[in-house]
C-alpha cells in the first residue's frame, strides 16, 4: 500500500528512521552475523584471531547426545504445553462465549496469569508443587515419595509443562474469545434454528470457524515455549534433575556463559534460529490464510 | 442464547467456576504462603487461609531482596523501554509510510525481520556486542583500513545496556505502520495544502490520532519489559546497583542446597512484590492490554 500524499524532504526521512536502524543494526544484525562467524570458527587457546573450522562446531554439537536430549525435551515440552493450554483455553472461551450471567467476571480474570514474569510463575509453581511443603505435598502424605520433582525427571518435566501452560492459557483465551466474538451471530442462530444443540454448534460451527486462530496460536505457543521458558526452568529445576528439563535456550545459556564456549553456544543458537525462522514462516502462511477466511 | 438448556447451563456454570478456582488458585496460594510464619508455611498440608504475618514477611522480603533499589531499577528499565519504543517506532514508521525513497521497502523489511528472532535466541552474540557497543563500527572502520580508534562503550551494568537491546525490535514499528496506512490520505493532503511541513503534520495530526495505539503499545511494552529475565541476568553483574526485580526471585529460592531452612513465606512475599506491578497494570489498563496483545501479534 502506498500513500498518495507524501513528503519530499529526504533528509528528514533519513533522520526519522536513523535511530531505529542504528539500534537494529547494532543489537540485531551485527550479533546475528557474529553468531554465524563464531559458529564456523574457533578461538585459539592462547589468543589471536579466530580460526576457520567450517562445520566442526556443528559436528561437535550434533554428535553430543546431551544436545539431542535437549532437542527431544524441548520438542516434547513445546508440543505438550501447547496442546494442554490450547485445549483448556478453547474450552473456556467456548463456554464463556455462551454469555451466561457472570461471564464478564471470567473474561476479566482468565488472562491474569499471562501478566506474570516467567520466573514469578516458576517460583510460585516451585512452591505449590514442592515435595515437602506447599499444596501438592499433601499427596506425598498419602502415597509417600509419589511426587518429587527434585529427584524424579518426569515429575520435573510435568512441573514445567504445568507452569508454562498455566501462563499461556490466559493469552490463548483472549485470542479464542476474540475470534469467537467475531463470528457473526446470524451463523450460530441459523444453526440453532435448524435444531443444532449448543454443543453441536460449538463442535460443527464455532470450532471450525476459529481454526485459523488456532493455527496462529499453535505457532505463537511453540515459539514462546522455546524462548520464554528459560525463566521457568531456571527458577524451578535449573535444567535438572539429570538434565531432564534441559531445554535448548537453557543449554545455550549454560554452555555459553557458564561453560564460556561461545563457538559451541553460537552453533546451537544458529540451529535454534533456523527453527524459529521456520516456525515464523509457517505462521506467515497461516496469517495469509486468515485474511482469506475473514 | 435462544433455547433453554438448564442442564447445560448448570454444567457451564460449574465448569467455569471450577476453572476460575483452578486458574486463580496459584495466586491465592502465593498470597496465603506469604502471610504465614516460617513454621506454619512448611506444614503439610499447608493452610489454605491467610495467617497474620503478612506485613512482617513483606518487610523482611523487601529488605532481603533489596527491593527499594531494585524496584526503582525495574521501573526505570520498563519505563525507558516503553518510552523508547513508542518514540522510535513512531518515527521510523512515519518515515516508511509518509516519505517516498528507494530504500523504503528494504529498510522496512530489515526492521520487520527482527520480529523473527527474539533476544533470547541470540543472547550470546548480543551480550558480546553489549560489552562494547561501538565495536561493530570499529570493525567496519578497520575493514576499510582507516586508522581511527573509537572509544570503548561498555553497556554492561548500565541502564542503557538493559534498555537499548530491548528497544531494538520491530513490534511497535509494524503496529504504527499498519495504523498510519489506515489514516485517510486527505488528512496529509489538507495539511500540506495549509502549508504544514512533515514535522508539523506528524506532531499535530498523526500523533494525536495514534493515541489509542500508543496506549495499547505502552501497556504491553511495560509489562513485557518488566518481566524480562534472561537479558538482565546477563548484563548485570553489579547486583547492588543494577539488579532488576525479576532477577531477585532466583536469589530468594529457598533450597536445602545452601543448608538454609526453606523460608517459603519470604520467597512468596517477594514474589508478590515482583508480580504486583505488571498484574496491577493489566487489571487497571485491561482494555489497553488486551488491545495491545491483539494488535502487536497481527
Amino acid at each position: 500500500m502506498e500513500k498518495r500524499a507524501t513528503f519530499s524532504n529526504l533528509w528528514l526521512a533519513a533522520a526519522f528512521i536513523a535511530p531505529q536502524m542504528l539500534l537494529v543494526f547494532v543489537f540485531f544484525y551485527w550479533p546475528t552475523g557474529e553468531a554465524l562467524y563464531w559458529a564456523v570458527t574457533l578461538e585459539p587457546p592462547f589468543g589471536g584471531s579466530n580460526e576457520w573450522v567450517g562445520w566442526l562446531n556443528f559436528e561437535t554439537v550434533f554428535s553430543d547426545p546431551k544436545y539431542w536430549n535437549s532437542v527431544r525435551i524441548s520438542i516434547a515440552f513445546a508440543s505438550l504445553a501447547t496442546m494442554l493450554s490450547l485445549v483448556i483455553a478453547a474450552m473456556l472461551a467456548l463456554f464463556v462465549d455462551r454469555r451466561l450471567p457472570g461471564h464478564q467476571l471470567y473474561k476479566f480474570t482468565f488472562f491474569l496469569p499471562y501478566a506474570l514474569a516467567a520466573p514469578s510463575v516458576g517460583l510460585a509453581f516451585r512452591f505449590i508443587f514442592s515435595p515437602d511443603a506447599g499444596f501438592v505435598s499433601a499427596i506425598n502424605r498419602v502415597w509417600p515419595n509419589l511426587w518429587n520433582p527434585a529427584l524424579d525427571g518426569w515429575d520435573a518435566f510435568l512441573l514445567i509443562i504445568f507452569a508454562q501452560s498455566w501462563k499461556m492459557v490466559g493469552y490463548n483465551f483472549i485470542f479464542f474469545l476474540a475470534a469467537l466474538q467475531s463470528i457473526p451471530r446470524s451463523v450460530t442462530e441459523a444453526g440453532a434454528m435448524d435444531g443444532a444443540s449448543v454443543l453441536r454448534r460449538m463442535w460443527d460451527i464455532q470450532l471450525p470457524l476459529i481454526a485459523p486462530t488456532l493455527f496462529f496460536l499453535i505457532v505463537i505457543n511453540i515459539t514462546d515455549s522455546f524462548v520464554d521458558s528459560f525463566g521457568i526452568v531456571d527458577v524451578t529445576t535449573s535444567g535438572g534433575p539429570a538434565r531432564a528439563t534441559d531445554l535448548m535456550v537453557y543449554k545455550i545459556y549454560f554452555d555459553g556463559f557458564e561453560g564460556k564456549d561461545y563457538s559451541l553456544a553460537a552453533a546451537q543458537s544458529i540451529v535454534l534460529m533456523l527453527l524459529i525462522i521456520a516456525l515464523t514462516f509457517i505462521q506467515f502462511r497461516f496469517i495469509e490464510r486468515r485474511i482469506h477466511y475473514s | 442464547m435462544i433455547e433453554r438448556s438448564p442442564l447445560l447451563d448448570l454444567f457451564t456454570h460449574l465448569l467455569l467456576l471450577a476453572s476460575f478456582v483452578a486458574l486463580l488458585i496459584p495466586f491465592w496460594i502465593v498470597f496465603v504462603a506469604a502471610s504465614h510464619d516460617f513454621h506454619t508455611v512448611n506444614q503439610v498440608p499447608m493452610p489454605l487461609w491467610p495467617g497474620s504475618s503478612f506485613f512482617e514477611n513483606m518487610a523482611v522480603a523487601w529488605e532481603r531482596g533489596n527491593f527499594g533499589r531494585v524496584m526503582l531499577n525495574s521501573f526505570i528499565v520498563a519505563g525507558g523501554v516503553t518510552l523508547g519504543k513508542i518514540v522510535i517506532a513512531a518515527l521510523s514508521a512515519f518515515s516508511i509510510v509518509y516519505f517516498k525513497y528507494r530504500l523504503r521497502m528494504v529498510l522496512f523489511w530489515l526492521i520487520f525481520i527482527t520480529l523473527m528472532l527474539p533476544l533470547e535466541v541470540r543472547i550470546v552474540p548480543t551480550y558480546a556486542v553489549a560489552a562494547d557497543a561501538l565495536r561493530p563500527f570499529q570493525s567496519m572502520i578497520d575493514l576499510f583500513g582507516i586508522g581511527i580508534n573509537l572509544p570503548e562503550w561498555n553497556l554492561l551494568n548500565s541502564y542503557s545496556g538493559l534498555i537499548l537491546p530491548l528497544v531494538a525490535t520491530a513490534t511497535g514499528t509494524f503496529l504504527y505502520r499498519q495504523f498510519f496506512l489506515t489514516v485517510p490520505d486527505e488528512l496529509a493532503e489538507a495539511a500540506k495544502m495549509d502549508g504544514a511541513g512533515a514535522i508539523r503534520f506528524f506532531l499535530e495530526i498523526l500523533l494525536p490520532l495514534s493515541r489509542t495505539n500508543m496506549a495499547a503499545l505502552a501497556t504491553i511494552m511495560f509489562v513485557w519489559s518488566w518481566n524480562q529475565y534472561l537479558w538482565p541476568l546477563l548484563v548485570v553483574t553489579d547486583q547492588q546497583n543494577f539488579a532488576t526485580a525479576t532477577m531477585q526471585l532466583q536469589k530468594l529460592i529457598p533450597g536445602p542446597l545452601f543448608g538454609e531452612p526453606p523460608v517459603w513465606n519470604i520467597a512468596m512475599a517477594a514474589n508478590l512484590i515482583v508480580l504486583a506491578p505488571p498484574v496491577l497494570v493489566t487489571i487497571v489498563l485491561q482494555r489497553w492490554f488486551v488491545r495491545g496483545l491483539m494488535v502487536t501479534e497481527k
